[in-house]
Formats: C-alpha cells, structure tokens, sequence
C-alpha cells in the first residue's frame, strides 16, 4: 500500500525521542511497523511518560496490555498509545511485565484519561496499576473469578457467575 | 457554504476572535475552519470550568448526609442511550459527582477476535459501534493491510471514502436526533431518523444489510457499488440538505433550544485533551483536530472540506459542530461521486483476495486457492501496528498483534466512546439535574463501543 495513503504518524526529527532518552536512559527508541515505539521497563514508566507529556504529548489515547504466553519469555506487554496534536505525531511505549509480578506505574497522575484504559486492563489482564485511584473491575461483574482476555483463560462453557443467580431459580 | 448570519443567535461568523487556545491550534484553524463567536458572559460556564482535570470522586464531609442523595441513572432509564448507568449525587437539584458505570453489553469481543481469521474478523468489529459500523470495519481492514503491506486500488479507495463519509451522516443523524428527543424536541427524532433511513437504504443495496455490513474487508471491499448508484447518492445529496435546513429551522434559533444547551454541560479544550476526549466533542471545544487532515487515510487527503470548530465546549456547539460535519461529510460524498476511479474494487493481491469467480469454474488450482482463502484464512507477517481514522465519535483505533498466523495474537480496538464517557463527570459537576440528558445526549456514547 502506498505510504501517503495510510493513516499514521508524520515522519518528525527525532529530536524528541533523544530528549525523552535522555530524560529516561533505560528507555530505547525503535520502530515498529514504521510507527516510533519505545521500550523502557516498568519501574520507569511514569518518569518516560511524564517527559512525554512535558515534550508534547498532550493525550494519551489508548492504554492495553498484549498476552504473549508462549511467545516471549516475559509473558505481559503493556502497551501506551501517545498522542501529540502539536507535533501531529504518536509515540507508542511498550512495558514488558512479568507474569510473577504484574504491576506497572499508573499513568493517571500524568494522563487522567487513563483511568478507564487501566482499569479495562487490569479487569481483563489482571494487571495492577500502582497508584491508580479506583482500581476495580470495568466492563466483567465486580465478582468474576479470572481476567478474560489472558490467553489461558478459555473461550467457552463459563459457569455462570453472576450474583445472586441462584436465586433466580 | 454556509448562510450569511441573520441574527445574533447565528453562531456561524467567521473571522471572530480566536478561541483561547494555544497558537498551534489557532494556527491549525486557517484552513477555512469556522470558529463561533465566543460569549464570555456565561457565569455557569466559568463555575463549571472550575471542575479541574482531576477525578474528585471523593467524599465531601462539608455536606450533611441529609442533603445529599444518591441516585441510580439507568442502565434501563431511555435517555442513557443504551444500558449505561449512572452513579450521580445530588445535593437538591445540583448534580455533585456522577460516576458511569460500564458492562452491561461486554461481550467479549477482543476474545472473540483472537478466535476469528483476519477475513472474519470484520463481522466482529461491525458490531461495535453499530451506528458507524463501516468505520470500525475501514479501522481494523487498514490495520491488517498495514501488516500485509498490500496495495489498495483507488477505486476501492474512494469506496471505502464514500461509504464512510455517509456513515458519518448517518450516525450524527442519530445523535442530533436523538439529543432532540432527550431535551424534548420530539420531531427532531422523526426527521433525523426519516433522513437517516435513506442513507441505510442505499446500505442495503450496496452491502446487502443495513447495519453490521462486513463490506470493507481486508484488501478492499466485499463488491463493487451497484448499479445505478450515482442516482442514489445525487437523491441523498438532494434531499439531506434539505432536510437538514428544516432543523436549522426547528433549532437553530429555537429558545428553548438554545436555553437548554447553551452554556450547558461545558467542557474546555484542556480537560479534553487530558481525558482523552476526541470528536466532535473536542472541536466543540475549539480544537480543530481532525485525523481526517492530520493523519489522512485511504486518500481522503485528495478531497475538500473544513474541520468544523465551536469555541464553548458546550451542548448547544457540539450539536453545531455535527451539523457542521454533515455538512462536510456531503461535500466530501459529492466530490468522491464525481470523481469516482474506475477499476479493482479490491486487490489483485491473490495472497489476500481469493480468485475470480470464472477461474474458479476452469482450474483446480484456483478452487483450492478460494477454498484456503475461506477455511484457513490468509497468513499475516508477525507484528504489531495501531492505527487510527476518525470514526463520528472521534479517535477509533485499532492495536493489531499478529504472530504470523491466520488470525491475530490481539487485536485491541481504541473506543472513542470509552474514552469520551470520562468526560460525563467533569460535564457534569455542579450542573443541574435537568441537564443530564442533555450532557449524555450530546456526547453521543454508543455503548456498543464502550463495553465491546
């Protein structure tokens, strides 16, 4: 397909990127399907996204988490989508999180929208933000057993758990 | 484009002061963008402003127990358009805090995506925003095409524009329509949806359903436009217009109208920034960002039209700035009829798009081809790619993960309408009970989108 007609980041000066790696050094800059992608770990993850924000990103436009079980060795990949309408250009952060110790920063503090996006993910991945001031269940019943999208978590024959079920009989 | 200005109450004034936003985004706006004339008198507007970027979900002790009231909106109440629920406490008739409450319609559909082949897979993402079904298929066909690096014809280009762009007719029909109907404007929810039933007629005809369509696939689109197709778009673009200057005449100017959104349910261009908040909600706030013009996609770059902006962030701009879409959404519909390339309407890539029907009657091969393209699907390169279009709510986005096989690792969609639900509460702090309805209408949350 031809490039100008797909959606997608305008090519910018990597300026940006080597500022945001000098504020973070642990975080690497790559590309990714030619979108800018940075990998940084997750103790860094607040610090990265707040030079994000101070560099121009103003929104953070989506927040998900990716189950690479069997895949990768580290089985969780959080994935943070940045927007910056000034620059008209998206910066996406990938997190490894290893299945022993699910947890991230959370990015409220920085982007207030993503209180939702954190908690869809931890609702469907069991990830646990650090820090997120509401971290409950989103869109599953506040008593599901199990985070549905893991990829060990099967598709069919759920018992039904909903409360007070049985009464309805 | 647009009338002249015949009254104080016509917002439609170019080449009034700029909104007060930052340089890049007045900048942003010379390119035949309107502004509103902005009114700085508006004390309840400045009151609400004072609902900072923060979640104030806390309690206030200040408040006796007594004057306060909790009350569960929905997720059966009409006006929630949909099964939303709505935590909100009040203090007499002053909404304090509201929390939405999401699910009821979770179905799982990210799951259902990994179990599906990229050519089934856009019979899921139709049904989640059933009222722009064709944007959420356009979303997740060029994120599978930006992993197989497959070449679009323009035809199938400017098909996919074409239907998209009535589509966002179609749905921001529904939405005045039905912020209509809330606030009580009862026969703006007949003409909205009389006006929209003729855009899901020429749906039918071309893809064979009104809604959840599957018409635009990895590749391309499932067939070509039927015969007779131009008269029946020249009849949309004669007849929406039309239709359209009668609500003008119904609400434009309609006091009622006008005293039940204006000033109402305001949101600044920070707040939506800080929220996520993108679409007709954030241009309302004097944003003119538009991923149409920012970051254009299937050659919409090839046509005309403005970004259209409101500088109060309030109900009454954002239902001006939907009229204002539509119409854009029609100029860029008649420009893609007149020019309309002739050709492919899909790819002639046989890795993805299965052989023509009379190859299959005289050759074996091409049998056993068509028969793998639809059992096993086709192979996508491993990789991870987002992408994003403007769908009518604002950013849709679609997180793709392949590992190389027929179906994807993940596929996450971007909802615009998730996002958009956080800014209810800020909307709505210290506003009136009565406005509530006219909050959510005006945001026009899909739930389909919100829950998938």
């Amino acid at each position: 397909m031809s490039g100008d007609s797909l959606p997608g980041p305008v090519a910018g000066s990597d300026e940006m990127l080597a500022s945001l790696g000098e504020a973070v050094p642990s975080a690497e800059a790559d590309r990714s399907t030619g979108d800018d992608v940075i990998r940084v770990p997750a103790r860094d993850l607040a610090r990265l996204a707040e030079a994000a924000r101070a560099g121009g990103f103003e929104m953070c436009s989506d927040i998900t988490v990716v189950d690479y079980l069997g895949v990768r060795r580290v089985r969780f990949e959080v994935v943070v989508n940045l927007l910056s309408l000034q620059h008209n250009r998206r910066l996406r952060i990938l997190v490894p999180v290893p299945e022993g110790d699910p947890e991230v920063p959370s990015l409220v503090p920085v982007y207030p929208g993503a209180n939702f996006m954190e908690r869809e993910a931890y609702d469907m991945f069991g990830i646990r933000f650090a820090g997120h001031p509401d971290l409950t269940r989103i869109l599953m019943p506040d008593d599901w057993v199990g985070h549905p999208l893991r990829r060990d978590f099967d598709v069919g024959a759920v018992p039904v758990q909903f409360k007070a079920a049985h009464r309805v009989r | 484009m647009m009338a002249e200005p015949t009254s104080t109450t016509d917002v439609w004034v170019s080449g009034t002061e700029a909104p007060e936003v930052s340089e890049w985004m007045v900048a942003g706006t010379d390119e035949g963008a309107q502004e509103m004339e902005r009114d700085e008198t508006i004390e309840r507007g400045v009151e609400q402003r004072g609902a900072r970027v923060v979640d104030d979900w806390v309690v206030d002790d200040t408040v006796d127990d007594e004057e306060r009231m909790i009350v569960n909106m929905g997720p059966q109440h009409p006006s929630t358009h949909g099964v939303l629920r709505l935590n909100i406490e009040l203090e007499g008739e002053i909404v304090r805090r509201v929390k939405p409450i999401i699910g009821y319609l979770h179905t799982g559909m990210e799951k259902t995506a990994e179990t599906l082949t990229y050519l089934q897979g856009g019979t899921n993402v139709t049904r989640m925003d059933y009222l722009a079904p064709l944007q959420n298929e356009l979303c997740y066909s060029l994120a599978v095409e930006k992993l197989l690096g497959v070449e679009i014809p323009p035809r199938a280009q400017a098909i996919r524009i074409l239907m998209t762009e009535l589509n966002r007719v179609s749905s921001h029909l529904v939405a005045t329509a039905t912020n209509g109907m809330d606030i009580g404007a009862l026969s703006m929810m007949m003409y909205g949806f009389r006006e929209r039933e003729l855009i899901l007629a020429f749906f039918e005809k071309t893809t064979g359903l009104r809604m959840n369509h599957n018409y635009i696939r990895p590749g391309g689109v499932a067939a070509d436009l039927p015969d007779g197709w131009e008269e029946d778009v020249a009849e949309i673009l004669e007849r929406i217009p039309r239709a359209m200057a009668d609500y003008e005449d119904l609400l434009k100017e309609n006091p009622i109208w006008i005293g039940r959104t204006r000033g109402v349910g305001i949101i600044t261009a920070d707040e939506c920034l800080a929220y996520g908040v993108t679409g007709p909600t954030l241009r309302a706030a004097g944003v003119p960002w538009d991923l149409r013009k920012a970051q254009p996609y299937s050659g919409i770059e090839a046509y005309d039209f403005d970004v259209v902006t409101g500088s109060r962030g309030d109900v009454y701009d954002r239902y001006r700035v939907r009229i204002g879409e539509m119409h854009q959404s029609l100029r860029i519909v008649e420009q893609v009829a007149a020019a309309m390339p002739r050709g492919d309407y899909k790819t002639g890539d046989r890795k993805v798009s299965p052989p023509p029907r009379q190859r299959i009657d005289e050759s074996m091969e091409a049998l056993i081809h068509h028969f793998k393209i639809y059992t096993e699907g086709f192979k996508v390169p491993a990789g991870e790619t987002y992408v994003a279009i403007e769908a009518p709510r604002g950013e849709l986005g679609c997180y793709l993960v392949s590992d190389g096989s027929g179906a994807p690792l993940r596929m996450h969609t971007r909802a615009p309408s998730f996002s958009n639900l956080q800014a209810l509460p800020i909307m709505m702090a210290d506003s009136l009970v009565a406005d509530t309805v006219a909050c959510i209408a005006s945001l026009d949350p899909v739930m389909g989108d919100v829950d998938r």
